[in-house]
């Protein structure tokens, strides 16, 4: 028995770290989807883009991962403001299937520039840290993975005040609410989508960073990882941080407990099992409102 | 202060406002009285900017305001109330107060603001906290209000907002509208009930399908003949 619960603490400390990067992953889509109710099919790859991003930082100028988010974040906020500017405000106002189409364009276009630009082949983000590990009793624990949770807590707690705190937050949270009654409180509800698309973004750049140093990735990840975070967004309810956060940990956890006790094979079907359960049982998520 | 000339305003194809002029002075208390879908909403979201006029112009305190977007006129002193009291449902009501401020010029008024607020709604103060969704209908009006004012307003624009409350909460509205005014603020507020509306207001316009059918002091309209006719049902 005593041998049964020390095993389970591997398994529970790697589910939890992993929750972080899953909720950071899923952190964008759940913003975009509870202000403009645009599901982002491209936010996968967004995260890949922040991924290949950190990657060329290292590979060519040698910079930490970590510290080339100095650049990313700037970055992938102008592309998500981009987006959302240039490209989504008029799918808008065309019809509610048009900006989910763009997003779709917008996904294909990133993976076969990754394709051109990286092949196919798969690549990591390695660093002098990359292979380190903290001993806790019997149990190996990636410093990557303590990363992860790192980054997870602060961009969490810093959205979270960014939102509650400043007037720009509330805007965005005013816009989400009632996007007329905003304007009528002196609002330009066409710049805070753009706000909203760039922060996103920059999420995304965070993600990409702490995944590659976590996972390998191809041109087409994105979809994999796209995947996570609809589980993430389904679990914890769309368009709260908190429950994003909570939605990771437990797609952390029914990942690594999926694979402690059925084997790794079995660990994305235990996920996808209770994805439909929550579905099911309780489709705003369990967090939701 | 605010004048509007000779406007046409369209829902899609569907003609709601034809030919609708209106001019109101610094200080005054102005009604407009329709039935159901005379266009009186209509008038004050064009004079909002959510609906822009086909043809007209609208000119407040000298500036043309025509084709400015709301969030520009906001911030130039008009606050409107919408209809239907259009709550942010999942914020506290501190927080909805607190965007009423959005706008640069009332961002460094907030506190002196809020305070006005508070004094004239002091229940707002005693649940600043809690969470906008779970508010009555009179409180809920009040918040709308009271987040209004906290954009500073030069002209405050009040959509029905008697609609659905208790004959008791509706005097208490009325007598801080009196109370808002006395600040200096111009109002010009909307409703369907002709009698109420016609012993609270200075001035109004009558609408009826989009067009202004009469207009004057208030004393004068209760004692037209066809306001009468029409409205009070006596003959």
């Amino acid at each position: 028995m005593d041998e049964f619960i020390a095993s389970l603490g591997s398994p529970l400390i790697m589910g939890i770290l992993l929750g972080g990067l899953y909720a950071v992953i899923a952190l964008g889509l759940s913003l975009v989807f509870g202000v403009m109710r645009l599901l982002n099919v491209a936010h996968g790859d967004l995260v890949i883009f922040g991924s290949y991003f950190a990657y060329l930082v290292i590979t060519f100028l040698g910079i930490d991962p970590i510290l080339s988010l100095v650049l990313g974040i700037p970055f992938l906020f102008l592309i998500g403001f981009a987006i959302q500017k240039f490209l989504m405000a008029r799918a808008f106002k065309l019809s509610m299937e048009a900006p989910l189409i763009i997003a779709f364009g917008i996904s294909l276009v990133l993976e076969n520039v990754y394709q051109i630009m990286f092949s196919p082949m798969s690549r990591g983000i390695s660093t002098s840290y990359s292979m380190e590990s903290f001993v806790l009793g019997r149990i190996y624990i990636p410093i990557v993975y303590v990363l992860n949770f790192i980054a997870a807590l602060l961009v969490m707690v810093s959205l979270h005040a960014f939102l509650k705190r400043t007037y720009l937050g509330q805007a965005i949270i005013a816009a989400s609410q009632d996007a007329v009654a905003a304007q009528l409180k002196g609002i330009n509800t066409a710049r805070i989508f753009a706000m909203t698309f760039g922060i996103a973004g920059a999420t995304a750049a965070v993600a990409g960073v702490f995944l590659g140093l976590t996972f390998p990735f191809t041109p087409i990840s994105g979809i994999s990882f796209l995947i996570v975070a609809f589980g993430v967004v389904i679990l914890g309810g769309l368009g709260s941080v908190l429950g994003t956060f909570m939605g990771g940990m437990i797609l952390g956890l029914a990942q690594t407990l999926g694979a402690h006790f059925f084997g790794s094979a079995a660990q994305m079907l235990i996920l996808d099992i209770m994805v439909l359960v929550i579905l099911a049982v309780r489709p705003q998520g369990l967090f939701g409102r | 202060m605010l004048k509007v000339g000779s406007i046409d305003a369209f829902y899609g194809s569907l003609q709601v406002l034809w030919d609708v002029s209106i001019e109101i002075k610094p200080g005054e208390i102005v009604a407009i009285i329709g039935s159901n879908g005379s266009g009186k909403s209509t008038l004050l979201n064009v004079i909002s900017g959510i609906i822009h006029p086909a043809r007209g112009s609208i000119v407040f305190r000298g500036m043309d305001i025509t084709s400015m977007d709301p969030f520009q006129i906001v911030g130039l002193g008009i606050s409107q109330v919408p209809e239907g009291r259009r709550i942010f449902p999942d914020m506290t009501v501190f927080e909805n107060l607190r965007i009423g401020s959005y706008s640069r010029g009332a961002r460094s008024k907030r506190e002196e603001n809020l305070k006005h607020v508070y004094r004239l709604f002091p229940r707002l103060e005693e649940r600043r906290n809690q969470i906008a969704k779970t508010l009555s209908g009179g409180e809920r009006q009040m918040m709308m209000i009271g987040s209004a004012l906290m954009s500073d307003p030069k002209l405050l624009l009040l959509d029905e907002m008697s609609l659905g409350l208790s004959p008791l909460v509706v005097n208490e509205i009325y007598k801080v509208m009196k109370e808002i005014r006395s600040k200096g603020i111009t109002i010009i507020f909307v409703e369907q009930n002709v009698r109420r509306t016609l012993n609270e207001a200075e001035r109004a316009y009558i609408l009826e399908t989009g067009r202004i059918v009469l207009s004057g002091k208030a004393e004068a309209l209760r004692e037209e003949e066809k306001v009468k006719k029409a409205y009070f049902g006596t003959r």
